[in-house]
């Protein structure tokens, strides 16, 4: 009697432990190799700012404009989460191929013709009220998102075509496509030559949320589209059928073939709803910031996203949190150039330095020993 | 819980660092936002932002810049130029006209200047910096037709907007003109004036497209190439450097890029002036003396405001005859007895 009611402690005690030290190694993943990868990756910038013949007080300035013009300030702020919503949507789609083991560098074009047709649905269906207008309008930035990505699951699925490889071939179509479709009459702004579309109007623009303190700031209604995408794709991925046959394919494709899933249904559905994710952010750029489409429109938030989905560890909220760092630091970098004169490549050399130490977390745990458990532990802790 | 973790870091790092930062306090400062290409293009970009380090030697002022890297940057840049720190901001290029326009109207009491944007209506607080190109250009355009062995030029702009294609207008009507004068029937590939279209690559970033419209045009017989691109027609010299300048030769634009871009100095003809150096120093020096006004500023060839370039490595090889008459061109386009018009 006593015997098994022993057993039972001692079983519950090894879950309960189990448990704590299973959160304790998604916490070093998710979180404490991060912020070290930040902070490595800050000191290597300042080292090489030394090396390019920039002096301490310089440096220290420009750290300290860097904090300023991310967090530092309302407006900080606001430029902050409008440099983070496109990165955390596309990043979000391309996090959830990651897990279904897609690694769809595609991003960038289904960005740009997903902007692209959010730009056309906003100029040619003018006249309808808010509330349907805008919905529209991101539908279609999604849908067309959506079926551009699903041609590059479709050829892997069909035809057994890598996706690292049609993706980027899709992405150099999708460039030539955007300056052909900008230059096409009824798409391009009356009086203009060179490749620019007609404005979005008023009633199909995410509208902007804080110009009623001061009309410089930018943060607008696509926060929201963020967060709840955010939400979405976490229960899309932990909560959903669909989601599961994700994982299980992204785990093993054959193993979940036996267990009775349709692998090519499955791949084309994780791209389709991939380059929904990326669609949206495109939409959410010309409709909330730039109001029109130029082909010079996604500044490269396409591959800034994959970074992002790396960083987070394609996990929605490693995304979210992935995403408002990379924002911070575009925010923040600008003003790094104001008050320093510290050129702004110094932030993609940071960023390309924080992915690097992400990428390798042996790396980052041997110079920060003391962050973590030893191996010995976690050991000893996971069984 | 993960978020609050993440945002001490960062508090902890502006603490520590305040520390040792030291604030810069001058009485008057400039401000500026390139256009895409970076601020050391050796054409657009540092020319316009040489104006302000002119002010900044002759006018004791402080001058600072941000780069543009996209399109989608302009709005933003011009955002963390707010909260007063800066006297007077210069934006560069003609695709910044609307980003300008919606900061200038949001911000009434902060000067502002654009290159290359004339407003109409004019607004109150941006002066517009516009260039006369054409002028200059058809001097360039003259000269090549004259220069030419195989009877064939060529252009390409960045982007089909009005001041890139400026010169290449200009271009095409010198290079006319030349024929008319001539009885020749020199060709310019790459623009055509009258349908609006030619040659672009629809970026002012890639030396790659400038090296590969620059062989373009070679390959169709041309051997003297006018890119307008900025940046990228550094691309196009490198092709001339190693095909050598008997087979090819490059006409500079915005500065004069024998000086600017030392290291393929001997292939360029010679380069069209866009004295944007000279228009920022006057705006920045009328904000500083309180005589700022909205409205427009032209540069000419009268005024100085666009010119050709010497010829430096090529000063023998141009014939005096052809330099007599480009100097008579030159006064007939200041006095008005010859149109620069195609």
């Amino acid at each position: 009697m006593s015997k098994t009611l022993n057993d039972k402690i001692d079983a519950a005690a090894e879950t309960l432990l189990n448990r704590t030290s299973r959160g304790r190694e998604d916490f070093e993943t998710l979180v404490v190799v991060p912020i070290f990868a930040v902070i490595v990756a800050l000191i290597l910038g300042a080292l090489i700012m030394l090396a390019t013949n920039v002096d301490l007080a310089t440096i220290g300035k420009s750290y300290v404009a860097l904090a300023h013009g991310s967090v530092g300030s309302l407006s900080a702020i606001s430029e902050t989460l409008t440099a983070a919503i496109p990165l955390v949507l596309a990043g979000l789609g391309l996090a959830l191929g990651f897990r279904a083991g897609l690694f769809n560098i595609g991003a960038e074009g289904q960005l740009l013709l997903g902007g692209m047709a959010a730009v056309v649905a906003g100029f040619m269906l003018d006249g309808l009220p808010w509330v349907v207008h805008l919905p529209i309008a991101l539908l279609a930035g999604a849908l067309v998102g959506a079926l551009y990505a699903s041609i590059a699951g479709w050829l892997k699925a069909a035809t057994g075509a890598h996706e690292v490889i049609s993706t980027i071939m899709l992405n150099l179509i999708s460039f030539r496509l955007l300056d052909y479709f900008l230059r096409q009459p009824f798409i391009q702004k009356e009086g203009r030559a060179d490749p620019i579309s007609k404005s979005v109007p008023d009633s199909a623009e995410l509208p902007r949320l804080l110009d009623w303190i001061d009309p410089n700031l930018r943060v607008h209604a696509g926060l929201f589209l963020m967060l709840a995408a955010v939400a979405f794709v976490y229960w899309i991925l932990f909560r959903s059928k669909i989601g599961f046959a994700f994982r299980a394919s992204g785990e093993n494709l054959h193993a979940a073939r036996y267990a009775g899933m349709h692998s090519s249904f499955i791949i084309i559905a994780a791209m389709a709803t991939a380059g929904a994710l990326a669609g949206l952010a495109g939409a959410s750029q010309v409709l909330g910031v730039l109001d029109r489409a130029t082909p010079g429109f996604s500044a490269g938030i396409g591959f800034d996203a994959i970074a992002v989905a790396l960083m987070g560890r394609s996990h929605p909220l490693g995304v979210l949190l992935a995403g408002l760092l990379f924002g911070a630091l575009e925010a923040g970098g600008r003003q790094m150039q104001v008050d320093a004169g510290v050129s702004i490549d110094l932030i993609s050399i940071i960023q390309a330095l924080i992915i690097v130490f992400i990428a390798a977390p042996l790396l980052v745990k041997a110079i920060f020993p003391w962050g973590f458990r030893s191996d010995s532990q976690a050991k000893g802790g996971a069984k | 819980m993960t978020f609050m973790k993440r945002v001490p870091t960062g508090g902890a790092i502006a603490v520590a660092l305040f520390l040792v930062s030291t604030a810069s306090a001058s009485a008057f400062t400039a401000c500026q936002v390139t256009d895409t290409g970076g601020i050391d293009d050796s054409s657009f970009n540092q020319t316009a932002w040489k104006g302000a380090l002119d002010a900044k030697d002759e006018l004791g002022i402080d001058a600072r810049y941000l780069e543009s890297q996209a399109e989608s940057d302009y709005d933003a840049n011009l955002n963390s130029l707010q909260g007063g720190e800066c006297d007077v901001i210069v934006t560069v290029g003609f695709l910044m006209g609307d980003a300008t326009k919606k900061a200038a109207e949001a911000n009434p009491d902060q000067k502002y200047s654009i290159v290359d944007f004339a407003y109409d209506p004019t607004i109150p607080n941006v002066l517009g910096q516009v260039y006369a190109t054409d002028e200059a250009a058809f001097l360039a355009g003259y000269l090549a037709a004259g220069m030419s062995k195989t009877g064939i030029l060529g252009t390409f702009g960045g982007i089909n907007i009005p001041p890139v294609t400026i010169f290449m207008d200009g271009f095409v009507a010198g290079t006319n003109y030349y024929n008319t004068q001539k009885g020749t029937n020199v060709t310019v590939l790459g623009w055509d004036p009258v349908a609006r279209e030619g040659l672009f690559t629809n970026n002012f970033e890639s030396l790659d497209d400038g090296r590969s419209f620059a062989q373009n045009l070679y390959d169709e017989g041309a051997d003297i190439v006018l890119p307008v691109a900025g940046p990228v027609g550094l691309g196009s010299a490198a092709l001339a450097d190693e095909l050598g300048t008997d087979a090819l030769k490059i006409i500079g634009v915005d500065a004069d890029q024998y000086l600017t871009d030392p290291e393929k100095k001997h292939v360029y003809l010679t380069s069209i002036l866009k004295r944007m150096d000279s228009t920022v120093k006057a705006v920045i020096a009328a904000a500083k003396d309180g005589s700022f006004e909205g409205g427009l500023l032209v540069g000419t060839l009268a005024n100085d405001g666009v010119g050709v370039a010497p010829y430096h490595d090529f000063e023998n090889a141009v014939p005096a005859e052809l330099k007599a008459e480009l100097e008579a061109i030159r006064a007939g386009i200041i006095n008005g007895s010859i149109k620069v018009t195609n």
